[in-house]
């Protein structure tokens, strides 16, 4: 494999009879110096010719067109050590299948298996870890010995292979178009149109029948993305402990807290609309101005129950669960493409691909002093869509 | 495996019975005897088959166990921290899966490796096959069958991360129903059809299931034994080298090198799967628990090859339009199409563009060099620049975090960037390729530097070149440049101006030309083509043959010539 040198040593001798200068390869190198000296001679005759040579194995080159020789003394030697590796390889991926068998006998995991108490975690790790080490071994070990077979045992062989033309030749194009016409005539799809036209339509609905019967796949949208489940009178629960909540309660200014509405406090398709957040300020901080919704003026403050304001948690960009508050700044941020929002200004957007600010939801107190619902959303939540308006 | 062996009876006797049959023995001898030429970067789009086989045989096993159910359950199973919490049928069969079966874990982690690693070497072999110029006539349509290949993974691969239904996958899919949504007049009800009503309903996962595991790996098959088999008919291109030709193919029979080769690949390749799968962790969703609605962790991450529709939305303004009692939500739109469209798109339709700038209708078995082909590597490198700018993008948070950068700060740099990254990238690629021509033809000139300081009768240090050698030559002249085409206003000797120069398209058409036929030329002695092109200034160029001694020639000479 050194051997690069040698085989251009002749130009480099007649160069400079001192130190050979290192040999560049420019692009990709030949695979692999050949003894037989022979580089690829494309066969004049015939489909296909070969010149091989010997690698490191001992063998003689088989093929009736490849000239055979005798490998030397030294080549045998150098195959039989190579086959040895080889063989050792297969050994190896032997003896390692077999450890991925008693692995998978050996190793309990779960909880049936290993009883109440054992740790589940544990054992299916180590389980991992013995199956895949003895696994990745075995096939390791395969794949090297069969690298290992095809460098150091099988000899170089380089055939030449003609590429035929890939287009026909012009007598075969014209005897296809000629079967072609005689074919379509015999058809009369050209002389009758209508039976032509008639078939068309013929299957035109069967075309749209699958699309058809895709139609009770769901529910028509209506209105139901403009709606939510909140309802005047519905108490405002805490995310986790499903408690009511009071004014009191939330007293931290700088706090925020996820709220899902009474009733529906499991129920992801009614929580994935109707969840809210509730954010509680300091006297002063919260400023919602007026703002135009449709043609009407709309005022929020009086939405707002003793600086504390509720507003979706459904980010407005493409739905994900604004998640992050930051209490200096007032932003809420949304993990998921960074649309922020202002909280203090009725979470108008400041950043990110939001383009609306997200809705705020009616809130006051109830008689026994829990934060309630007023109303649904005045707006959709969530991301925009098409007959959103 | 010496000359005269006998070969079994039974391999013969079983080749007979079968002959007998099917009249195999001339074919299947053909087949033997198939050359494949020899290159590493031949082996990379065979990873993504390896990885695809590994998909399919993992994934059956996954089958075997996983529920495809979004029916509620309550979890008393072996992962202890989730006991007592209610989950869906899917995530609890992967909870199983991970703890329950031996080997469970391993395979689900090989699967997705695979999963990645397929995506990996579908976009490493694309570049290959892009920058070398394998996608050329005749083999247009398997560049297409590849994008085809490469967006159904895409989707495949969605799919499949869906299906255990944690905390993650919820997120992902709720960003899928959010995008649907998006679209004009019909993404409401796309949306409410595929989730059968609002998200996340009961029967998303089912649906994804049975696509994830029949539908599109059946197509994926389908579409890779067509590319496999075109492939194999047009056989394959080879790279530039002594002896090879666009009428030949050289290389080693398939029989037996190619098989060992191959099938040691794939040994290769699946215990590298394995490793990865034994040693690296990959979506650990125990850790991310049942999907809920309100629940959402930072820095969540899809994998990476949807990086790029990540960081896209997360590029974009805020961009909406409101009117006419409808939306027009851009701001998911744009990022959701746009940038896949662009690079998916632009792939598709780039070789029928290049033979439309370049005029080139012939056969084209040798690569190019990516050097050679400027205008495309250029693009290439454009492609990549912008593709790697979004999918950064789509890490801003992660990177903002590690590297104490304000979020918006690297938000705004990739809205820059991916303008600006991918003209400067062009304009610098194109300027290597062209410097590397240059670099070329000063070799062919002058041969080699040999690192041999001579010195002269007459006192004068020189250095010594080295000619370059036959194999070298052959890679080193293997260029051929765009032919010019007729430039606008032209005329030929009867004055009719030139019918491809005129009107706007024409007239970009030469445009292009002018680009793509931008090279270096190789001059040896200074006279020129007397094509009007401007020529090399051949100061002091001459060749240099063995034991000819040139003077001081580590002089760059300017060849920053355009033309032919």
């Amino acid at each position: 494999m050194s051997d690069i040198e040698e085989t251009d040593g002749s130009e480099g001798a007649e160069v400079a009879s001192g130190p050979v200068a290192p040999h560049r390869v420019i692009g990709t190198p030949p695979p692999a110096p050949r003894l037989l000296g022979g580089g690829t001679e494309p066969a004049a005759a015939g489909s296909e010719s070969a010149v091989s040579s010997e690698s490191a194995g001992g063998v003689a080159v088989a093929d009736h067109d490849e000239e055979l020789r005798q490998p030397t003394e030294a080549e045998i030697q150098r195959g039989n050590r190579a086959e040895k590796v080889v063989v050792a390889c297969f050994v190896i991926a032997f003896l390692a299948g077999c450890g991925f068998i008693a692995a998978y006998i050996g190793l309990p995991v779960g909880l049936d298996r290993l009883g109440p108490g054992g740790s589940t975690l544990d054992a299916a790790l180590r389980s991992n870890l013995a199956l895949g080490t003895s696994l990745s071994v075995a096939l390791l070990a395969l794949g090297l010995g069969a690298l290992l077979w095809v460098r150091l045992l099988m000899p170089e062989v380089e055939i030449v292979e003609e590429r035929h033309e890939l287009q026909s030749a012009p007598a075969d194009r014209a005897a296809f178009a000629e079967t072609f016409k005689q074919g379509a005539g015999y058809s009369q799809f050209v002389k009758r149109p209508l039976v032509r036209r008639s078939l068309i339509l013929g299957t035109l609905p069967l075309v749209a029948a699958p699309l058809v019967l895709l139609r009770d796949m769901g529910p028509l949208p209506g209105t139901s993305l403009r709606h939510t489940v909140w309802s005047p009178g519905r108490r405002l629960l805490v995310y986790g402990t499903n408690t009511p909540i009071t004014p009191a309660d939330f007293s931290a200014p700088g706090s925020m807290i996820t709220i899902v509405p009474e009733g529906y406090e499991d129920d992801p398709d009614a929580l994935v609309k109707a969840g809210v957040i509730l954010i509680k300020f300091r006297p002063g901080e919260l400023d919602i101005p007026v703002r135009t919704q449709g043609s009407t003026l709309v005022g929020t403050m009086n939405w707002t129950v003793d600086n504390i304001v509720a507003y979706s948690k459904i980010c407005t960009h493409i739905g994900c669960p604004v998640a992050l508050y930051e209490q200096t700044t007032h932003h809420i941020l949304c993990p998921c493409h960074q649309s922020t929002f202002d909280a203090s200004t009725g979470a108008t957007v400041i950043f990110g691909p939001a383009a609306r600010p997200l809705p705020q939801l009616p809130m006051t107190v109830n008689t026994d002093g829990y934060l309630v619902a007023k109303s649904d959303f005045t707006q959709p939540v969530g991301p925009s869509f098409w007959e959103r308006g | 495996m010496s000359d005269n062996f006998e070969v079994p009876k039974a391999l013969t006797g079983t080749g007979a019975w079968l002959d007998d049959r099917f009249h195999g023995a001339r074919g299947v001898r053909v087949l033997m005897r198939k050359v494949f030429p020899d290159h590493w970067s031949f082996m990379l789009g065979e990873i993504a088959l390896w990885s695809f086989v590994i998909l399919l045989l993992t994934g059956t096993f996954l089958s075997l166990f996983f529920v495809p159910s979004m029916n509620d359950v309550v979890y008393h199973g072996s992962y202890v921290k989730l006991d007592g919490i209610k989950m869906s049928e899917a995530y609890q069969s992967t909870l199983n899966i991970s703890f329950d079966v031996r080997g469970g874990l391993l395979m689900r982690q090989i699967h997705h490796w695979a999963a990645d690693l397929f995506m990996a070497s579908l976009i490493i072999h694309m570049l290959r096959v892009f920058f070398t110029g394998a996608y050329r006539k005749p083999r247009e349509i398997n560049w297409l069958i590849g994008i085809g290949l490469f967006t159904l993974g895409l989707l495949e691969g969605l799919f499949g991360y869906s299906l255990p239904d944690d905390q993650l996958s919820g997120a992902g899919l709720r960003i899928l129903e959010g995008v649907l949504q998006g679209i004009p007049i019909v993404g409401t009800y796309l949306a409410f059809f595929l989730f059968g009503g609002g998200f996340p309903g009961n029967v998303i996962v089912p649906r994804l299931y049975i696509l994830h595991v029949f539908l599109i790996p059946g197509i994926l098959l389908a579409l890779i034994t067509a590319h496999l088999f075109i492939m194999f008919h047009q056989k394959h291109t080879q790279m530039p080298a002594k002896g090879n030709t666009e009428k030949n193919v050289v290389g080693a029979p398939f029989f037996p090198y190619f098989l060992a080769k191959g099938g040691a690949w794939f040994f290769f390749i699946f215990a590298a799967l394995v490793l990865l799968a034994t040693f690296a962790e990959i979506n650990p969703l125990w850790l991310y628990g049942p999907y809920t609605p309100l629940a959402i962790s930072s820095a969540s991450q899809p994998d990476f090859y949807m990086g790029l529709l990540e960081g896209s939305l997360r590029i974009m303004p805020a961009w909406e339009i409101n009117g006419f009692g409808h939306t027009l939500t851009l701001s998911v739109l744009i990022p959701a199409l746009l940038p896949l469209g662009l690079v998916l798109g632009g792939a598709a339709a780039w070789p029928f563009f290049e033979q439309w700038a370049t005029g080139d209708k012939a056969f084209h078995n040798i690569n190019d060099r990516p050097r050679n082909a400027p205008v495309r590597t250029a693009t290439g490198m454009a492609t990549i620049t912008f593709y790697g700018v979004m999918w950064a993008e789509g890490a801003n948070d992660v990177i903002a975090d590690k590297l104490q950068i304000p979020l918006y700060t690297i938000t705004w740099i990739a809205r820059v960037m991916i303008f600006v990254g991918p003209a400067i990238a062009f304009f610098v690629t194109k300027r290597i390729c062209l410097g590397l021509q240059r670099k070329d033809n000063e070799t062919l000139l002058h041969g080699y530097e040999s690192g041999i300081i001579r010195q002269l009768p007459n006192g004068e240090y020189i250095e010594v070149h080295r000619p370059v050698n036959e194999e070298a030559r052959a890679v080193l002249e293997a260029k051929r440049p765009t032919a010019l085409m007729p430039g606008s206003g032209s005329e030929d000797e009867n004055g009719i101006p030139a019918p491809s120069s005129k009107g706007l398209l024409g007239k970009a058409r030469v445009r292009a030309n002018r680009a793509f036929a931008e090279t270096v030329v190789l001059e040896s002695d200074g006279h020129g083509h007397g094509n009007g092109h401007e020529e090399i200034e051949a100061g002091d160029e001459h060749p240099v043959g063995a034991g000819q001694l040139p003077a001081g020639d580590a002089a760059e000479e300017d060849t920053g010539s355009r033309g032919l």
